[in-house]
């Protein structure tokens, strides 16, 4: 029997020891009209041939050269990571509640605490969430219950990743919560700060500034939060975690640093996987602590004074509080958070930052070649970090099948001619070359 | 020893690992104010340190693939390690999730063949893997029932009843999805009490929330007149798939009459546990509800004679409750479940309930025998029990924490411990099917020891643990007041 250990002389000596007859007793409790067969499954398949029609399937996926980002980024992970990280003690153990028997989870996750702190420059970090999606949402919950203001009305730009917009949408939309819109600017595709005054008698409780945002452009973080503070709103920033390799963190924006800071954790060492699991980080300054969601590890020590870690400020989770909890959130995203933790140690300051600053050159770069071909243009103006929209004068759905046709996936289509392109520091010279000469026959063969 | 230090204590500045980081070629062209003045303050240490400091703390965790892990509720099972490699093929863990589906088939068709299967298991008429987790799963639940109420235009049912014996979630998830939340008494045999039950339903009630078997490691036997009771007066049945793994292939939620459920993939279908995530909670409708069910789902078609997959998501999903992460959920999870459930097929998921209530009964029968109190000793156990050691703090004054704390020494992980709250100084034991008879003689020969420690020398047991069996130099008991009185969440130099 596959990974039950007993012998038919076990279940002999265990039922007499219960004393009943058969399994089928043991049953006796489920009321007849409800008992049932076993499911009708697919015939079980064994290790060997499980192996075969997996390493069949995941031949059909993936593989091609990728210029997506918006969201999800590839990065090289070193080899160590995910070799440590699912080791059978990280892998197979469970929430340490048992602090004593699970200091290496606990100071890992200390350890990650620190390291998002560090990275955020926020005073604290909670253990991680499920995604920077589903974070950014108890962010949100988070700031209304930080503010005192009565109306709940939260300002979201539209340069905010439309799914994190309607994630957050579907996740606060019984609290009450108001999402109030922010248009950007369509030259340059940012907050406009010229019209931030127009929302002063708004009441706004809070605002996402992303940074970089959706289209990969560079918000003027500065600005906007001082704004915000100027008006009573709470500041959530919205970041990508290997920018912040480089760019300046939210606890650092404008005269005293945003509230709330929180993002995807994915680009920290954690593959594409098609969209999951990866994990959301989530970090504040230390006023707002009694209001951070999820897991939280503190140091402490044993009866002889040896430094130790536990599970803390529990008195917030659903399992003390239940009805009246911060959130209902049971577990973090553990394993990856194990996993993110020694990609920061091992990149380190400086590799972080190498790593950022390849990723902004090679998509300068891409740009350079992209919109070195006649028919494409970038859209905005301004900076940006390892993201940009490029304008096509070709239909990108049509454009985006022929490269996938010659193993390229190009981006992601935006509207019936924007294309979202992105270039980590993965990529190539000859990768953005060959993306640049297949976009320039394509687009080319078109004006013929 | 590196794991007695955390990582910063061994960094040196200057240190790197140029091996991983590629080197900038020109200087950087973003203006002064979008950059950071200083680099962030992560450790400097060499791949070696860090692979030595990781591989130290990891031997710092009780785990299943070292320890028994009879953590009631929590279904800690072994998780075979081919799940794990199989879903970290590189075709699956390269691919980008807003990738055309085209690239996409292996897993699509991986995907759709799980929800068909979870279905099955379940009974019910639809499924969405989306959710992260339990509690998101029961967020999509609730959700889902509080739109089809709203669907109807009947939007007065503001009330969500949960047994006082559930876990703590169904209540937080019933209130972040905006309902009030009234309780339900439990009798003294374990079971819903129906008097309770009928005084508090009516036309606000929007639903219930049910674990069955229960919290209290009992099934619920009179879960037909329960969910007659709620669906006459219109109100909906959420199923906490928590206890899953007690009637695999012996009973379903959909034919009890659930009308949404969640289900742990990392408990019934094995997935790791990983710490404390990431786990994956699919949900599953009876047919009513399908078109509430959160996006994207994965549906199938015919090409040219070729079964072809793709998503299903905004436009075809009008009345869904939306997505509820940013891209399709803890795929790498689902892979897992997949591989699992591929293997044992349908006979072996009876087995899996068959065998996980084998050992919970013969754990409970040896434990009752050797003088243990159990909290209902005229039920059958489900796939876990309860013991009560209240005679234990009465009679030596050691509680349940004590015993759970000189478990380890005697390299146990602890049974959950004074959860439910309705039975005092108890120990929620979960023995799961993958465990052997030896181990669990063991268990029980450890139970009995610390009763006799208790007895002998109470001191030693409110002392645990001493000498957890674990590579290093271990805590003892760890002040979680102190912890809580002073934060201190992150490192600072000192």
């Amino acid at each position: 029997m596959p990974f039950i250990p007993h012998t038919p002389q076990d279940v002999e000596t265990m039922l007499a020891t219960i004393g009943v007859s058969g399994i089928d007793d043991l049953f006796s409790e489920i009321p007849a009209n409800i008992r049932c067969e076993p499911p009708k499954l697919l015939p079980p398949l064994n290790e060997m041939e499980i192996s075969r029609l997996m390493t069949q399937r995941a031949a059909l996926d993936g593989g091609k050269l990728g210029f997506l980002g918006a969201g999800a980024y590839e990065h090289h992970i070193p080899a160590a990571v995910w070799q440590i990280t699912t080791r059978g003690e990280y892998y197979s153990s469970y929430t340490p509640y048992q602090a004593e028997a699970s200091q290496g989870t606990l100071q890992v996750l200390y350890e990650f605490q620190s390291m998002i702190s560090g990275l955020t420059a926020m005073e604290v970090a909670n253990a991680s969430l499920y995604d920077g999606a589903s974070g950014t949402a108890e962010a949100v919950l988070m700031a209304v219950r930080c503010s005192r203001k009565k109306a709940n009305r939260i300002a979201i730009p539209t340069t905010v990743n439309p799914v994190t917009i309607a994630t957050i949408r579907a996740l606060v939309s019984q609290q009450g919560i108001e999402l109030i819109e922010m248009l950007c600017t369509e030259e340059d595709g940012r907050v406009d700060t010229e019209t931030l005054a127009q929302y002063n008698d708004e009441d706004i409780t809070a605002i996402i500034i992303p940074q970089p945002n959706f289209f990969g452009q560079l918000e003027d973080v500065d600005i906007i939060t001082d704004w915000a503070h100027s008006v009573g709103a709470l500041v959530i920033g919205m970041v990508n975690p290997m920018a912040l390799g480089i760019l300046k963190p939210p606890g650092e924006w404008g005269s005293q640093g945003a509230d709330i800071a929180c993002g995807e954790g994915q680009p920290l060492g954690i593959p594409l996987s098609s969209g999951g699991p990866y994990f959301g980080f989530l970090a504040c300054q230390k006023k707002w602590l009694r209001q951070l969601p999820g897991r939280i590890v503190g140091r402490t020590q044993d009866r002889s004074g040896k430094r130790g870690f536990v599970l803390t400020m529990q008195t917030r989770e659903q399992h003390i509080r239940r009805s009246k909890a911060t959130s209902n959130i049971c577990t973090n995203q553990g394993l990856m958070t194990v996993a993110a933790t020694i990609y920061m140690a091992i990149m380190g300051p400086k590799g972080l930052a190498n790593v950022a600053y390849a990723c902004h050159e090679n998509s300068r770069q891409l740009l350079d070649v992209l919109t070195a071909i006649p028919g494409v243009e970038r859209l905005h103006k301004g900076h940006f970090f390892h993201e940009f929209v490029l304008k096509l004068e070709l239909p990108v759905k049509d454009v985006l099948q022929e490269l996938l046709d010659r193993g390229i996936v190009g981006g992601l289509a935006l509207a019936e001619n924007y294309l979202l392109v992105c270039a980590t520091e993965t990529k190539t010279k000859e990768d953005i070359d060959s993306y640049g000469a297949v976009l320039a026959d394509i687009m080319g063969r078109s004006e013929s | 020893m590196s794991g007695d230090r955390v990582i910063f204590e061994e960094s040196v500045p200057g240190r790197s690992n140029s091996q991983h980081a590629p080197t900038p070629t020109g200087a950087c062209d973003l203006p002064q104010d979008f950059l950071r003045a200083v680099p962030p303050p992560l450790p400097e240490v060499s791949e070696l340190e860090v692979v030595r400091h990781y591989t130290q703390l990891s031997q710092k965790n009780f785990s299943v693939d070292t320890q028994f892990y009879p953590l009631g509720s929590c279904t800690m099972k072994y998780n075979p390690r081919v799940c794990n490699s199989l879903a970290m093929l590189p075709g699956f863990l390269s691919r980008h999730p807003l990738e055309p589906v085209e690239t996409g088939q292996g897993l699509l068709a991986t995907l759709y063949e799980l929800q068909e299967m979870l279905a099955e298991v379940s009974g019910m008429a639809g499924v969405s893997l989306t959710p992260m987790a339990g509690a998101q799963g029961e967020f999509a639940g609730i959700e889902m029932i509080r739109a089809y109420h709203h669907n109807n235009g009947d939007v007065d049912r503001v009330e969500m009843l949960v047994p006082d014996a559930a876990h703590g979630t169904n209540p937080a998830t019933a209130a972040l999805c905006g309902f009030r939340v009234r309780e339900i008494a439990t009798d003294e045999n374990g079971d819903l009490d129906l008097a309770s039950l009928k005084e508090a339903v009516g036309p606000q009630t929007a639903g219930l929330m049910l674990t069955n078997p229960s919290t209290l490691g009992v099934f619920e036997r009179r879960v037909e007149e329960v969910i007659a009771i709620v669906h006459e007066v219109g109100g909906l049945l959420y199923y906490d798939g928590a206890n899953l793994n007690a009637i695999t292939g012996r009973t379903r939620p959909g034919d009890m009459g659930f009308d949404a459920i969640h289900i742990n993939v990392h408990k019934t279908f094995s997935t790791p546990h990983g710490g404390g995530g990431p786990g994956a909670g699919p949900v599953g409708v009876s047919e009513r509800l399908k078109p509430f069910l959160p996006t994207p789902i994965v549906t199938c078609y015919d090409s040219e004679d070729i079964k072809k997959y793709r998503w299903l998501s905004g436009i075809n999903t009008p009345h869904s409750i939306g997505q509820l992460s940013g891209f399709m959920g803890n795929i790498g999870v689902l892979l897992r479940a997949y591989v699992y459930l591929r293997m044992l097929g349908g006979q072996g998921m009876r087995r899996v309930a068959d065998h996980a209530t084998l050992n919970a009964n013969y754990l409970l029968a040896k434990l009752t025998a050797a003088g243990f109190t159990v909290a209902f000793p005229n039920r059958r156990a489900s796939h876990e029990f309860i013991l009560t050691l209240k005679p234990e703090a009465d009679n030596y004054s050691v509680t349940a924490l004590d015993f759970a704390k000189r478990l380890l020494d005697y390299g146990f992980y602890a049974p959950t411990i004074y959860f439910p709250m309705l039975v005092p100084e108890c120990m929620l034991i979960e023995p799961t099917e993958t465990e052997s008879k030896g181990e669990l003689d063991r268990f029980v020969d450890a139970m009995v020891a610390i009763r006799n420690e208790a007895i002998e020398d109470p001191r030693l047991v409110k002392g645990a643990p001493h000498n957890i069996p674990l590579s290093g130099a271990g805590v003892g008991r760890l002040d979680e007041t102190q912890a809580a009185r002073k934060p201190d969440l992150k490192w600072n130099e000192e």
